[in-house]
């Protein structure tokens, strides 16, 4: 077994080369990276930023799309531009505060069960299989219920059904690992556990969690658009893409604007990350490389 | 067979494991819950003393594992408890409600597979090419659509601007005054059809187009990019390659060999997707103002109705873990690679 850092390379330009083939796996990476601009100069880049954060002006309500709000106004006067871009902000810093609670649970616990293996994996085991046994969205749903809606509960909810995901893949992983001549020479030598899951075991497990880990963003982003949608995630006055098309509803037969732009925001940015995950996941998949 | 048997045994005692603490954890979400569930029984305008006394009616005053024990008593006689909302047995209300939603599912997922697995045979036959690319991204948009907001779309487009499809509910109001549905089954599109009550037949489809085909995106999406990529690996095994060698024509191969062995992971995609639409038919519901179990729990829920939001989170959740435990058996009868 040779683990050469010219081999690494090497690796990661086949990945590269094959990934950038597929022109709708540079359509996605495009839109992600433009999407992660977008949020992290909301302020600079929206045409009204006090209206991206809340600030109302009633007289200018229901406007349709011009060229003074391109994408029209909401029912308390806000452009619906402004509104979308802040909104980027506050789902993307969700999304990520989300999937790192999910990997900093899933992961430690997945390699404990994957290399001590016994009864300890069997107990974290039977744990995930019991939150794997709820729906995701409707194990949210109930938790928000039960806390009171808020963006913090809404990531709090979302987080509970999804980190045994990370734990099982995790887990898979560390299992085929630790018979590894690598990780068994490394024993032999008397190298600590501590170690050998430090140095060994969790660099390995990196690549299929960041696979899932970028697949996961679109889902949790719409996830908590629902959430919104349904009154249980962000709370007004903050920019939420689910609760402005919730909002949109009253008014979505005359003022079609009003819901539509929010969902394309939700659409595109769901679409970006799935088509980097998707990609990413057909990229590496061996089966598909002969 | 006997292989199969144990796998099936083992599966039935985590079913057992699985059911019991998922009942635990519904009892203990209901428990953690900010708001005091005497007080929300009785009402708002209620005197502590009151209070107090329905806490002890409620059995809310004992410890955490006899109350659990009352509640494990009072499910097993199939007693969810009583909606604080509508005042009605909340086992009553969600057998009243489930009917309208399985319509809904299954007309979804029955559209889902007769588009999904076409479309996947289609993109693998034209691998890389223009029409792989659009499918892959028709397939991705079906799962990453917002299907709330898809539903408004189409309420917009075909309600308001071709004004061809009802805006929403199950039936018209008109019709459902001259020409009721005798309830039998509670699906609509039966009932009407075996008394032959062709006027309410034909008001049901017309208002189940639009929510199911909102329900119908995501588990497309799903099915044909599993399909794709399965009877993609399927074409690369040998005895398919073999067959081709042989110069049999490409439409027995797709249909004889590959579509065969790639259906197996396609059930598997299609359960999952069956199971993922108890959760999206509630935004579909919303929508299209469907009387069904998401209407009804999302109003519950606006309205802080414990016992129907975990009511119907422990039915829903019994509902999943049975749908999935059917594909895994199914899938380990079908394929018999599979390591049991």
């Amino acid at each position: 077994m040779r683990f050469l850092a010219e081999d690494r390379f090497k690796e990661q330009r086949r990945f590269l080369h094959f990934f950038l083939k597929n022109p709708l796996n540079v359509l996605g990476l495009v839109t992600v990276l433009g999407l992660i601009v977008v949020a992290f100069f909301a302020p600079q880049i929206a045409p009204y930023p006090e209206q991206g954060i809340g600030l109302s002006q009633v007289e200018n309500r229901l406007l349709s799309p011009g060229l003074q709000h391109l994408l029209g106004t909401d029912d308390l006067g806000r452009d619906i531009l402004s509104r979308i871009i802040f909104g980027a902000q506050v789902s993307l810093r969700a999304a990520l505060i989300v999937i790192s609670v999910v990997v900093a649970i899933g992961v430690p616990l997945g390699i404990i069960a994957g290399y001590f293996g016994g009864k300890v994996d069997e107990v974290i085991m039977r744990i995930c299989d019991l939150f794997l046994a709820f729906p995701p969205l409707l194990l949210a749903i109930a938790i928000v219920a039960a806390l009171g809606p808020s963006l913090i509960n809404a990531m709090i909810a979302l987080s509970v059904p999804w980190w045994p995901w990370y734990a099982r893949i995790t887990r898979g992983q560390a299992i085929s690992l630790k018979e590894r001549q690598f990780v068994e020479a490394a024993r032999a030598v008397g190298v600590s556990d501590f170690r050998i899951v430090f140095r060994h075991i969790l660099p390995n497990c990196i690549t299929p969690v960041i696979v899932l880990a970028t697949l996961d963003m679109g889902y949790i982003i719409l996830s908590l658009a629902s959430l919104g949608f349904l009154g249980l995630g962000t709370q007004p006055p903050t920019a939420d893409w689910g609760v402005m098309v919730s909002n949109g509803r009253t008014f979505i037969l005359d003022q079609w604007w009003f819901s539509t732009f929010p969902g394309i925001a939700i659409l595109i940015t769901v679409l970006g990350f799935n088509l980097v995950g998707d990609g990413v996941a057909e990229t590496l998949n061996p089966k598909r490389r002969k | 067979m006997k292989r199969f048997l144990r796998y099936a045994g083992k599966r039935f005692l985590l079913l057992a494991f699985i059911l019991i603490a998922v009942s635990v954890m519904v009892f203990l979400l209901a428990r953690v819950a900010p708001s005091d569930p005497a007080a929300s029984y009785i009402g708002p305008h209620a005197r502590p003393e009151q209070v107090a006394e329905v806490r002890i009616k409620l059995g809310l005053d004992e410890p955490l594992y006899v109350q659990y024990a009352y509640y494990m008593r009072d499910l097993l006689h199939g007693d969810l408890g009583t909606s604080i909302r509508t005042h009605r047995p909340v086992t009553g209300d969600i057998i009243h409600f489930l009917p309208a939603s399985l319509e809904l599912m299954f007309t979804a997922i029955i559209i889902a597979l007769i588009v999904g697995i076409p479309l996947g045979v289609l993109a693998a036959q034209k691998e890389n090419t223009l029409i792989d690319h659009l499918g892959r991204l028709f397939a991705v948009s079906g799962v990453s659509l917002p299907a709330f907001w898809l539903g408004l779309l189409f309420q917009i487009f075909f309600f308001r601007w071709l004004g061809v499809l009802p805006l929403g509910g199950r039936i018209g109001t008109y019709i459902s005054a001259v020409s009721p549905v005798q309830n039998i089954t509670g699906f609509y599109l039966i009932d009407s059809l075996v008394t032959g009550n062709w006027l309410a037949l034909e008001s049901s489809i017309m208002h189940l187009i639009l929510p199911s085909l909102t329900l119908a995106a995501y588990s497309t999406g799903l099915i044909m990019r599993m399909t794709r990529s399965t009877m993609l690996e399927v074409n690369r095994e040998d005895y398919v390659v073999a067959a081709r060698a042989v110069g049999l024509p490409e439409r027995i191969i797709t249909f004889k060999y590959t579509l065969r062995n790639a259906l197996g992971p396609t059930v598997t995609a299609a359960g999952l997707a069956f199971a993922f639409m108890l959760t999206g038919t509630f935004f579909i519901e919303i929508i299209f103002y469907w009387p069904g179990l998401g209407t009804y729990t999302t109003m519950s829920i606006l309205a802080v109705d414990h016992p129907v939001i975990m009511g119907v989170t422990l039915i829903v959740a019994i509902f999943y873990v049975l749908i999935n435990l059917v594909v895994d058996l199914l899938q380990a009868l079908i394929d018999p690679r599979i390591r049991l």
